[in-house]
């Protein structure tokens, strides 16, 4: 086989524009060949840092995971002297603050986002974008200094009114008066998510392609049924992914969080209790870990933290694959 | 001869003399222009301004991360720093953690926590507080203001009724410990319940970051009560309680206070004792000591003799640094207390100070 080749080899090479020919692929192959390596390389440091992260965590924690086992994640007590250590308060929590944020951010990011690709003109659209995305590049600590002198004491007179007038509403039947709680940390969340969402948003509904929208206003619908009944089911994968990242943030959001979200361990019974989130737990407990068994737990904590990620994002993805079985067009 | 002998004689005393002075003013004798240490937040800003002038007279650069009593804790039991501060004491386990072997705690400065609170019409110093009420305030047992255990106290004072918003710190602390601490002396209940150390589980009800947060806290809610190093409070020109002290008398928090708690007889020798709830009558009962952690058997000679005279220093020459940053500078028998454990650091079993 090899005598073949090279038999192939010496007539190809025999002719000078043959050698040029072979010159050039190799010089090709070459070239190919590193990036390929190169970018090989590149993937698979990520695919490993991923790992070795994993890893870490579970090391880490290992000795947390061995004395509590699961039953960290359904206790109610953090207590440090007692050497005790669940974190279903935290848990509940983070989602549950994370979860308000998307349902105060997403009718606000969308719409933000729908106005700016349709209803504006052009030359206006990067103008009203700078501000959102300047929003987006505040620092987390920053936030939290703004959300613990001008909002919370804002947020604490809504939670007077609202538990002077509703009261009666298990949501609204907490401590209103102390203003930092789930609400605040949810609003400061969603005030942190909203530039992010907007943003992809802005771009997905600018990629949904003109024809299909004056499709629909061929048939005479009017502008807003155009958009609400073509471009965002058109564009309704992109717009979730861009809800799923702004989730993201919200779950590992740390500073801010810690800041106006009262830090209490015990389980949220209204909008005004105070709340950890994991995060802001790690991040205010860390450095005072004087035992390798908090210090495990902390990391059992980040290891959870780390589990809802990524079951959250498993669930998006499978979500996504599924809203992307039937695309909405005009023109079936 | 006789006169070579005399002039030998008298060089000798000299210089043994000058080498005995140049150990008790404090700078290291031995070459070290480097030292690292980590640990406590609280005495951070002192400890700052302390080896900044140590720097200017020894020519020691001295690294200070303030990353928290229990950084500072794992850094020394590692061995990754030269020193080690905390607020609070070491437990049994911590020391047998500890790689190098026996920890000195050497007291440095006192400090003084102000219980502060947030009441429309009642000012600083107006309002005041007996360990026990305190106590059932934090455990929630007490949850309002006209509460009549502390109307008792405060005869003369219009409290509203108002609910109690327990304030406390959302991360680990020297704070709490000293806090929690003086709570564990005073009442059973709360040594049962909950106990004490730089962290731990509250009975309620929101927590701030840091001293700034929980007074943060407390000047935004209505009604709030927290704890917070004195500095904060004056700076914050915060509203406090006078405390009961053990001797029954109602004090505010000062630094005069501090240094009076440290100040009584039968210190232990280790000097790990934490002087919450202290039996001088002019003590402020939620006062502590900070501690720097060295270890008693150093391996280095240069080291050793470094750290013993910054430690030295600390105890005589830095203590001016403490009173306009607001630290109670250590006096009387803490003072020698201190110094007996300074003196304590051998090389190779041989004590470096004398």
């Amino acid at each position: 086989m090899s005598d073949q080749t090279q038999t192939i080899d010496s007539r190809f090479s025999s002719g000078s524009a043959a050698r040029v020919a072979h010159h050039d692929t190799r010089v090709i192959n070459v070239g190919d060949r590193l990036f390929y390596r190169v970018t090989q390389a590149f993937a698979l440091t990520v695919i490993l840092l991923a790992f070795l992260l994993v890893f870490d965590l579970f090391h880490g924690a290992w000795e947390a995971i061995q004395t509590f086992g699961l039953k960290f994640l359904v206790g109610t007590t953090w207590d440090p002297v007692q050497r005790q250590f669940s974190t279903l308060p935290t848990i509940i929590g983070t989602l549950v603050k994370a979860f308000n944020a998307l349902l105060l951010a997403v009718p606000i990011s969308i719409g933000s986002a729908v106005f700016i690709s349709f209803y504006i003109p052009k030359w206006l659209r990067p103008i009203i974008s700078y501000p959102i995305e300047l929003l987006a590049g505040v620092p987390s600590i920053v936030f939290g200094l703004w959300g613990l002198f001008v909002m919370v004491p804002v947020i604490r007179s809504l939670q007077i009114w609202l538990k002077a007038n509703f009261g009666w509403f298990f949501l609204f039947n907490g401590p209103a008066v102390y203003g930092v709680g789930v609400l605040s940390g949810s609003v400061i969340l969603a005030i942190m998510i909203i530039p992010i969402i907007t943003a992809i948003s802005r771009d997905i509904l600018l990629t949904v392609p003109r024809p299909q929208i004056e499709g629909m206003l061929a048939l005479g619908a009017t502008k807003w049924e155009a958009i609400w009944k073509v471009a965002l089911p058109y564009a309704r994968v992109g717009l979730f992914g861009a809800v799923i990242l702004g989730l993201g943030r919200a779950i590992g959001e740390t500073m801010a969080v810690t800041m106006v979200g009262g830090n209490s361990f015990d389980l949220i019974h209204s909008l005004f209790d105070p709340v950890h989130s994991m995060a802001s737990q790690i991040a205010s407990e860390f450095t005072e870990a004087t035992y390798s068994l908090y210090l495990s737990s902390l990391i059992y904590v980040g290891l959870v933290l780390f589990g809802i990620t990524i079951i959250i994002s498993l669930c998006a993805q499978v979500l996504i694959w599924r809203l992307s079985k039937g695309h909405v067009a005009v023109f079936e | 001869m006789r006169a070579k002998n005399i002039l030998l004689g008298f060089v000798v005393a000299t210089l043994s003399a000058s080498a005995g002075h140049a150990v008790a003013a404090g700078c290291p004798t031995k070459g070290v222009k480097e030292l690292t240490g980590a640990g406590a937040t609280f005495p951070y800003p002192l400890y700052s301004k302390m080896f900044s002038e140590y720097d200017k007279t020894c020519g020691v650069k001295v690294n200070y991360q303030s990353i928290g009593s229990g950084g500072g804790i794992q850094q020394l039991s590692a061995m990754t720093v030269d020193f080690g501060a905390s607020d609070g004491v070491m437990d049994e386990k911590q020391k047998k953690e500890a790689k190098g072997g026996a920890v000195l705690h050497i007291p440095t400065v006192a400090g003084a926590e102000a219980v502060v609170f947030n009441l429309p019409g009642i000012k600083r110093s107006q309002l005041k507080l007996t360990p026990e009420v305190l106590a059932d305030i934090y455990l929630k047992k007490i949850n309002n203001w006209n509460d009549a255990k502390i109307k008792a106290l405060n005869p003369s004072v219009k409290l509203p009724d108002l609910a109690i918003a327990v304030i406390h710190r959302s991360d680990g602390s020297g704070t709490t410990f000293i806090f929690t601490n003086y709570l564990s002396k005073v009442s059973a209940e709360w040594k049962d319940k909950v106990g004490f150390a730089t962290s731990v589980n509250w009975p309620g009800d929101v927590g701030g970051k840091g001293n700034e947060g929980v007074a943060n806290s407390v000047k935004q809610i209505p009604g709030a009560i927290g704890y917070v190093e004195l500095a904060y409070a004056s700076q914050n020109k915060m509203d406090w309680a006078q405390m009961q002290n053990k001797a029954k008398k109602y004090l505010d928090p000062s630094l005069e206070g501090a240094a009076a708690a440290a100040d009584i007889a039968n210190l232990p020798d280790d000097m790990e004792v934490v002087i919450t709830d202290s039996p001088n009558p002019a003590a402020y009962p939620i006062s502590g000591f900070t501690w720097l952690l060295v270890y008693e058997n150093q391996t280095d000679a240069a080291k050793g003799d470094a750290l013993a005279n910054l430690a030295w220093w600390m105890l005589h020459d830095g203590q001016k640094y403490a009173t306009p940053l607001e630290y109670a500078p250590l006096k009387g028998a803490a003072v020698k207390k201190a110094e007996a454990l300074t003196k304590k650091i051998k090389v190779n079993n041989q004590v470096v100070l004398r």
